[in-house]
């Protein structure tokens, strides 16, 4: 036994919320009993901790400490008695020091059901932070700005929903994976855009979201070690997020790719990174994360913009559109058709798109033209832009490029 | 189990179907309702009238007001429906999948509370 360090217990609490959540989930069928009690156990674990020291398997003792409580809970409340009958009769208070049986396959499961379509988008992210991720209620409403009382009502208005409907507890079958799947990452990935690009707030990036939404990608990657996407996103997070500390400047606005200083990019995720991307190649089952991955994975393995393999990075864009084929992927495509092609090329592409309300369009026209040496219309495109996006650091970094060019013009 | 109603929705306004359509539409709608019955998901099912058949009655106060037409002056209303039992969400979900391709309408699942 050690003592805890300061922080030390919160940080074993968040790593285990979501274990002690499953667990207890898969044994009560009840996940307002399941997050009460693992809230409890963790209120008991900041009581003693700091005096008994932190056990050997924290999260065993989590799990059995908040399953113990629930079964006093149950004993107390007799109105709740004849659905946990079987409950009750099965079980002992057990030893909170006893070792405790893999989980994995429980965290699994909650995380499926969290991301159940049946759900709204918007409940799923905020149960998945909230019973996986161990955020608090506050925590998660602060994470997406909204007042605090809608996001409870939000989160509980779900929880009644799965209880209410029979949604099942349980990883979809082989037929209906693939689908559910791509819901699941499709939840990690937005909590990751969210804070990787904030939509709204002051903040040009929000890091606890990214952490977040990465060790919940580890989670699943430890999980679902075969799939091939699952590594896909979790290496587009590490390469991205590799990059945060020179992606934004000290004045608050976001470095272009080509402008960034490459000694600031994270090393360790990077190689991290590319070897997921290397695995996913030698499995050779392309998806839309891992075709991202790989597109990130070009950009990090060049020391200078300059040496960019922008063909690569093309013939990437090439399949991904072949997977995926919306009008932000052939947007994207048409920047490095830009690099390789030149500008000119790229401009008739951009303008056949209908993505009239998506800044990032305007954004890449505006900057087409720029260097295409039509500034007025690249002014006009940056006015575009501007009134379309919301983040704070992108708006700075767009302000300073139109005043840049509308000096030239003048 | 779990019993779920599944409600079949039609905006107003909505063309008719042709009349082959309709019988299309009937033989697929007894072969989903005797798939129902075989594996023991059937528990009730039913057509209605159209809307204006509807009568609201308001036995809420002291004396009982009828009116004429549906409660919902919303635009859709209910067409007609199956009460189904099923082990969980998932498989009344796909029950309605089927149910929506046979009666070619978009079906709502809604799960009764426990008895």
């Amino acid at each position: 036994m050690n003592t805890p360090a300061h922080g030390e217990v919160e940080a074993v609490y968040r790593a285990a919320f979501g274990t002690v959540v499953a667990s207890l989930t898969a044994r009560f069928r009840d996940l307002d009993l399941a997050e009460e009690m693992a809230q409890e156990a963790f209120v008991e674990a900041v009581r003693r901790w700091p005096t008994e020291g932190v056990p050997p398997n924290p999260a065993g003792w989590l799990t059995v400490t908040a399953r113990n409580r629930a079964l006093d809970r149950l004993r107390r409340e007799s109105t709740r008695q004849a659905r946990h009958e079987e409950a009750m009769m099965l079980t002992t208070p057990e030893d909170p020091r006893a070792p405790v049986t893999s989980v994995t396959d429980e965290r699994l499961r909650l995380l499926f059901t969290c991301c159940h379509p049946a759900l709204a988008p918007e409940a799923q992210v905020a149960l998945t932070l909230r019973l996986l991720g161990g955020l608090t209620v506050p925590e998660v409403a602060a994470a997406f700005l909204v007042p605090e009382r809608t996001m409870a009502q939000r989160i509980t208005r779900a929880k009644r929903k799965i209880a209410a409907a029979n949604i099942p507890y349980r990883v979809p079958r082989d037929a209906e994976l693939p689908g559910r799947l791509r819901g699941v990452l499709a939840v990690l990935y937005l909590v990751f855009t969210e804070g990787h690009l904030p939509s709204s707030g002051e903040a040009g990036l929000r890091e606890d979201l990214c952490l977040e939404a990465i060790r919940l990608a580890r989670v699943l990657r430890e999980l679902m070690p075969d799939e091939p996407e699952v590594a896909g996103l979790l290496a587009l997070m590490l390469l991205t997020d590799a990059r945060r500390a020179a992606r934004v400047d000290a004045d608050g606005t976001v470095v272009t790719l080509d402008a960034q200083d490459r000694s600031l990019w994270d090393r360790a995720m990077i190689t991290e990174g590319h070897e997921l991307v290397r695995a996913c190649l030698r499995r050779n089952r392309p998806g839309h994360y891992q075709l991202l991955a790989a597109v990130n994975a070009v950009h990090t393995d060049a020391p200078t913009a300059a040496d960019t393999d922008w063909a690569q990075v093309l013939a990437l864009y090439d399949q991904l559109y072949a997977v995926t084929p919306t009008a932000v992927v052939a947007l994207n495509r048409a920047v490095a058709l830009a690099e390789v092609e030149g500008p000119a090329a790229a401009l008739p592409v951009v303008d056949r798109l209908s993505l009239e309300g998506y800044h990032p369009f305007h954004a890449t026209r505006a900057d087409l033209l720029r260097r295409l040496g039509r500034g007025e219309e690249a002014v006009a495109a940056y006015d575009r832009a501007l009134e379309l996006a919301t983040n704070p650091a992108e708006r700075a970094f767009l302000l300073r490029r139109r005043a840049t060019v509308a000096h030239e013009v003048r | 189990m779990t019993q779920y109603l599944l409600s079949v929705w039609h905006a107003e306004g909505d063309a008719m179907p042709p009349e082959d359509e309709i019988q299309d539409m009937y033989t697929s709608v007894e072969e989903f309702n005797e798939e129902l019955r075989q594996s023991g998901s059937w528990v009730f099912a039913g057509g209605l009238h159209p809307p204006t058949t509807a009568t609201v009655v308001d036995g809420t106060g002291s004396e009982v007001v009828t009116t004429d037409g549906p409660f919902s002056e919303s635009k859709e209303q209910i067409g007609g429906f199956w009460v189904v039992e099923a082990p969980d969400l998932d498989a009344a979900l796909d029950i309605a999948a089927r149910g929506s391709r046979a009666c070619h309408g978009r079906v709502e699942v809604r799960p009764f509370q426990d008895e």
